[in-house]
């Protein structure tokens, strides 16, 4: 069959108009729930991490909503670690920020083993109030052996110990570099020191079975030895002086 | 039931199907079958698109200027499968996060244009959703087999059900980690693609 290249235009114009116009308008009526499992997910990493839960507690929505009473989320500037009290994590989304060559800057040479190219000028921070649980919950990622890892990593007030780390997002091998999920090896962080004498993260982790110091680094993942240093920079960037160093030296 | 219509719902999960005879849709047989549930929502996702591309590709057969065609059905495949991947992100959060970009590559998954162009182009819409429910049943098929298997004998369970206790657990089962790797998959298919032509000799390509 043969067209006139006018039908033919129109044709490329009418699906054109037809496609986009079904595919916003249902985006659109769903956008609503899908921005609340977003916000409702993050909070139950944030819960979990915090050891407000158990891990295998599914957190239903009403339980996350109590339990985020205690839990008050901040924006606070990366370089002077002052809390910016006129932003509310909702407004802000330091990973977009950290595209935004504006709002970013490059990361320092000495944090690049993480391969988080630039970092945003602001951050956010979970403080979780609840009695006898008080920590600091803070969103880190880094780049492991094939995907960016992203996680949470809850330290005492000031930043003195880990209370507990764990990855929401990743790509790496199930069974190997994928055991960052293992419940036992996230165990393992839980009570280590962060900082040395001289202000120094030493804080990570070594290559699996390697001697280490106890106060301060846990085992690496057997056959994981890439995403054992990732995730041993990725922890060194943020709890630095480039990362959440200043606030938490402030708190 | 007429024959042809008949032919149409049962030869692609068998004689024609889209996995083991066209070794179509290999990308996504491997990167989603860890897991039974990951598997069953791609299934689904895959079946919502694929039997809508035909029917609408089918309705506009003879409107479709055959210089555009190709481009045509990807902007109908294109947006069914951002439509799909909302309504996953919307209903069954955690999965969709599993399936991540799996559910994107729908739109470059080779059963979904192989059959609007071999199929929904020349038949009309009734028959073409028949052909695309069936195609998608075949590839559905395969991908559940997969990942039963790697989920069974990867980490011990089903569905998220363990069934085989591991020994990390305090159970006795050592899990075979090539099962959670890609290559498991391929060792899986290629079984199954041993299995169905020894059982069928009629479909072994002579050498």
């Amino acid at each position: 069959m043969d067209f006139s290249n006018k039908y033919v235009l129109g044709f490329t114009l009418a699906i054109c108009l037809v496609a986009s116009g079904a595919v916003a308008s249902i985006a659109d009526v769903l956008r609503e729930r899908i921005d609340k499992n977003q916000i409702l997910d993050q909070q139950r990493q944030v819960i979990r991490v915090a050891g407000l839960a158990a891990a295998d507690d599914p957190l239903p929505e009403e339980k996350v909503a109590e339990l985020f009473k205690s839990i008050e989320g901040k924006v606070i500037d990366r370089k002077t670690g002052d809390v910016l009290s006129d932003l509310s994590v909702a407004d802000v989304d330091p990973l977009k920020m950290a595209k935004d060559p504006s709002a970013s800057e490059e990361t320092p040479a000495e944090f690049k083993l993480a391969q988080v190219s630039r970092l945003p000028e602001q951050l956010e921070v979970f403080e979780v109030k609840a009695e006898g649980m008080e920590c600091i919950v803070l969103p880190i990622h880094g780049k492991g052996l094939w995907s960016t890892m992203y996680g949470y990593l809850a330290v005492e007030p000031g930043g003195a110990k880990v209370k507990g780390i764990t990855f929401y997002d990743h790509g790496e091998t199930p069974g190997l570099g994928g055991e960052i999920d293992n419940k036992k090896w996230q165990a393992g962080w839980k009570d280590l020191s962060v900082y040395g004498d001289s202000g120094e993260v030493k804080l990570g982790v070594v290559k699996s079975g390697a001697q280490r110091d106890e106060n301060f680094q846990v085992d690496g993942l057997a056959g994981a030895t890439i995403t054992s240093k990732g995730v041993d920079a990725t922890v060194k960037l943020w709890l630095g002086s480039a990362g959440y160093g200043p606030y938490l030296a402030k708190n | 039931m007429d024959k042809a219509t008949k032919a149409t719902l049962l030869d692609p999960l068998y004689d024609k199907n889209p996995i083991t005879l066209q070794v179509l849709g290999i990308c996504s047989a491997l990167a989603v079958t860890t897991k039974l549930e990951t598997a069953l929502v791609m299934s689904a996702a895959l079946t919502f698109v694929l039997v809508s591309s035909n029917t609408i590709i089918s309705l506009l057969r003879n409107k479709i200027p055959g210089s555009i065609r190709i481009i045509t059905q990807l902007a109908v495949i294109a947006s069914l499968v951002i439509v799909a991947d909302q309504f996953l992100k919307a209903f069954v959060y955690d999965t969709s996060k599993q399936l991540s970009v799996f559910v994107g590559l729908i739109i470059t998954n080779c059963i979904v244009m192989g059959r609007a162009e071999a199929f929904a182009m020349a038949n009309p819409p009734a028959a073409s959703a028949v052909d695309g429910f069936a195609n998608s049943m075949g590839y559905s098929v395969v991908l559940i087999y997969v990942a039963l298997f790697r989920e069974l004998f990867g980490s011990g369970m089903v569905l998220g059900y363990p069934v085989f206790t591991q020994v990390k657990d305090g159970g006795w089962y050592e899990p075979n980690v090539l099962m959670t790797l890609s290559p498991g998959a391929f060792f899986l298919i290629g079984f199954l693609i041993w299995v169905q032509r020894s059982l069928t000799p009629d479909l072994q390509e002579a050498d």
